[in-house]
């Protein structure tokens, strides 16, 4: 099962090193990771997208618990929840192409942030199952370059995550 | 007053109480070095390797419970420092290892002697810090022994560069430390250790199986008297060895891969486990599969959540420090008045002292031949049974924790997570300057032993009467033990050629060897070693059957109830 854990951690110099470090020695995998730091600097929000069993995510969040620098894991996919990725995908856009995707962009939402004679630069926010259908939906042969953030995740109204 | 970086770092330790410190000196620790050499507190054990300080420091942490202490340099100094790191890191032995590192301006250019200590020991400490400013060094120490000792404890390595060391600031060390990310649990949550306590008094075949959290805690007296209170049975493993007296009729042994059939046919059919600073291991429970195959409850108390169904699920736990627990359970037992159940426990007795009644531990004597069992029997009666024994890993080390019945905890050390051969006589080391006044023994094969035999130097230097009790098989007796059982008896590389004169070499590092060959040598042998030889390093290499196995045996990936004994061959 696909879970996203939420974890404050201070704002160290290899605090994120040690976060990592406990997938990869533990043998956990990681789908996404995403890290920056809070409104309070001496804190960074980290968010990872990772899978497993019941047994496994326990395991996942009480080692990372014991971790000295971690403050707070929570694993927001345990209830209501809201999640975002960001996408920047640069497509050809040339000829009869670029209509076509200037209009799919629309579709989903997306914004052309960057425009060459035969390029454009599409922003996508939104899940990630909403930017993997884009990608579907876009003819492959026109993707030059994707990037994506990683998901960010947050807990509908009263779940906080806080120190 | 201002002080330098090196002078703040030996003031820290002074105020920790430190009486040791474990090290070796190099370019980046010298002004650490040189604040040592001015001051008489804290004094310094010069190793032969940095290995062998943190196992010695190691050492004298698990014989003492206090914090060890180490000293290396930057680069290969703190490299060597790792598999000591490693192995504390296993058994949850609080530590500080203090590290030089290249000065700030050069880290990252591949200096003379650099090494990325930070991340080459991540994995296997409980924290470890990078010194950047002078002004950090005093809460840094402040913090590294309270992380080491405190909750699940485990080594911290503290990483200073060395023009830190040469800088100066106002030294204050602080009284407390506050860490809003680490708040280690303490007490145990009272509804889940009155649901334990409902689950021991109704149980009809109960059974306590107890591991190194009890001797970390300091909880051996609370756990006796639970013991004895409910009269169960009781098995302590590899690392909780004298957490309950081996001597007493209510023990069964130790369980697991080389446990007695007690131990682990109690532990298998069970119907309410009470584990205690245990963590299911895999040498100790086998087969997760086979072990949950029948049913049972069980209870387990630890400090470490993550330790706490992490193999086996675990119906009740409890988190919280094993002494505070163990008090709590004994006082809800005297309020609640209640007994377990007296004749479903007299029945299960009865299955237990059926078990007992196989003597899985005997052995057969050979003429002319000294068995290694023998000499670990012996060394129990010649010492009184009150030796604090170190061991090295292998056969040696199963049979010294077999035949050795420890009555007290942290009389026993042994390297049971990480299993690293050449901790036995550093261990001994620790053990004998935290306590002089008791009898150090060193069991150890002549595999161990070579593998830090370079601290007969430090031993000689340092007047530690460490006896070493070499049993020489001339073979790698573990390796040949599985070599035998599960390749075809094809021995590839587990035999011992060229070994050196033992007897010759204790003689040249300046302390007493003696070969034992005979049988009827051993007493007299171990006698003249512990008695005419009290104030001195004795090394003596017993030559040993060179066939003999340790049983009984569960092999890996079986199940508790699998056991090999000697007499099924």
């Amino acid at each position: 099962m696909r879970h996203i854990i939420s974890i404050l951690l201070e704002n160290e110099a290899g605090a994120l090193s040690r976060v990592a470090g406990l997938f990869s020695a533990r043998g956990y995998n990681i789908e996404t990771l995403t890290v920056a730091p809070t409104e309070d600097l001496s804190l960074s929000r980290l968010t990872i997208v990772t899978s497993g069993s019941d047994e496994v995510i326990e395991q996942i969040t009480k080692q990372l618990n014991k971790l000295i620098d971690v403050i707070k894991v929570v694993d927001l996919s345990e209830a209501a929840h809201i999640e975002r990725e960001l996408m920047l995908i640069k497509v050809r856009a040339a000829g009869k192409d670029r209509e076509e995707v200037k209009r799919l962009a629309d579709i989903f939402r997306g914004r052309i942030i960057d425009v060459t004679e035969s390029t454009y630069v599409i922003e996508l926010t939104g899940t990630s199952a909403k930017l993997d259908a884009f990608i579907q939906a876009i003819d492959t042969s026109l993707i030059l370059e994707t990037v994506r953030t990683g998901v960010s995740g947050i807990g509908r109204g009263d779940r906080i995550l806080k120190v | 007053m201002m002080m330098t970086g090196a002078e703040i770092v030996i003031r820290c330790l002074q105020e920790e109480k430190v009486e040791y410190v474990f090290g070796y000196p190099g370019g980046s620790v010298l002004h650490i070095y040189d604040e040592l050499f001015k001051q008489d507190k804290v004094k310094h054990i010069l190793v032969r390797h940095e290995q062998a300080a943190v196992h010695a420091a190691d050492g004298l942490a698990r014989s003492s419970h206090k914090v060890g202490v180490a000293l290396v340099t930057s680069g290969p100094g703190a490299t060597n420092a790792v598999t000591g790191i490693a192995t504390a890191y296993m058994d949850s032995i609080p530590l500080v290892v203090i590290s030089g590192q290249v000065p700030s301006a050069y880290i990252g250019q591949d200096a003379f002697q650099e090494c990325d200590t930070v991340g080459i020991t991540r994995p296997c400490v409980k924290h470890n810090f990078l010194i950047k400013d002078v002004r950090d060094i005093a809460a840094t120490m402040k913090k590294a022994f309270y992380i080491a000792s405190t909750g699940r404890p485990g080594p911290v390595v503290v990483d200073i560069p060395k023009d830190i060391t040469a800088n100066k600031c106002e030294f204050d060390y602080p009284k407390t430390v506050q860490m809003r990310s680490y708040n280690p649990v303490v007490k145990g949550h009272l509804g889940q250790i009155k649901k334990a306590v409902q689950l021991l008094l109704e149980a009809k075949r109960p059974m306590i199986y107890t591991g190194g959290g009890v001797i970390l805690s300091d909880a051996s007296e609370q756990l006796t008297k639970l013991a004895r209170r409910l009269g169960f049975p009781i098995c302590n493993t590899l690392m909780g060895l004298g957490a309950y007296p081996a001597t007493d009729p209510q023990y069964l042994g130790m369980p697991g891969m080389h446990g007695t059939v007690e131990a682990n046919m109690a532990m298998q059919h069970s119907d309410v486990l009470l584990a205690i600073g245990a963590r299911f291991d895999d040498r100790v429970i086998g087969n997760p599969d086979n072990f949950t195959s029948l049913p049972r409850k069980i209870i387990h108390i630890d400090i470490d959540p993550s330790s706490i169904s992490k193999r086996v699920r675990v119906d009740v736990p409890i988190v919280g420090n094993v002494v505070d627990v163990l008090e709590e359970m004994l006082k809800l037992l005297d309020a609640e008045k209640a007994k377990p159940d007296a004749a479903a426990l007299a029945d299960w007795w009865k299955d237990i002292e059926g078990w007992r009644a196989k003597h899985c531990m005997k052995y057969k004597h050979k003429k002319n031949v000294i068995m290694p069992q023998y000499v670990i029997e012996k060394l129990h009666e010649v010492t009184g049974g009150n030796a604090i024994v170190t061991s090295d890993v292998g056969q040696h080390q199963m049979w010294a924790a077999q035949y050795y019945k420890f009555d007290k905890p942290r009389r026993w050390l042994n390297s049971g997570g990480l299993g690293t051969m050449g901790v036995g006589l550093p261990y001994a080391m620790g053990a004998a300057l935290a306590n002089p006044d008791m009898q150090i023994a060193c069991v150890t094969g002549e595999g161990s032993i070579q593998m830090c035999i370079q601290e007969l130097s430090t031993a000689k230097q340092f007047r530690l009467p460490i006896k070493i009790i070499n049993l020489n098989n001339r073979y790698l007796g573990m390796v040949r033990q599985w070599q035998e059982m599960f390749y075809g008896s094809r021995y590839s590389e587990s035999y011992m050629d060229s070994l050196p004169d033992f007897v010759k070499l204790a003689e040249a590092y300046g302390h007493v060897g003696i070969r034992v060959e005979r049988p009827e040598d051993v007493e007299g042998a171990l006698k003249r070693a512990f008695i005419d030889h009290k104030d001195d390093l004795v090394f003596i290499d017993f030559l040993t059957d060179q066939k003999a196995n340790v049983f009984p045996m569960v092999a890996a990936g079986k199940g508790l109830s699998e056991m090999i004994l000697a007499e099924d061959l």
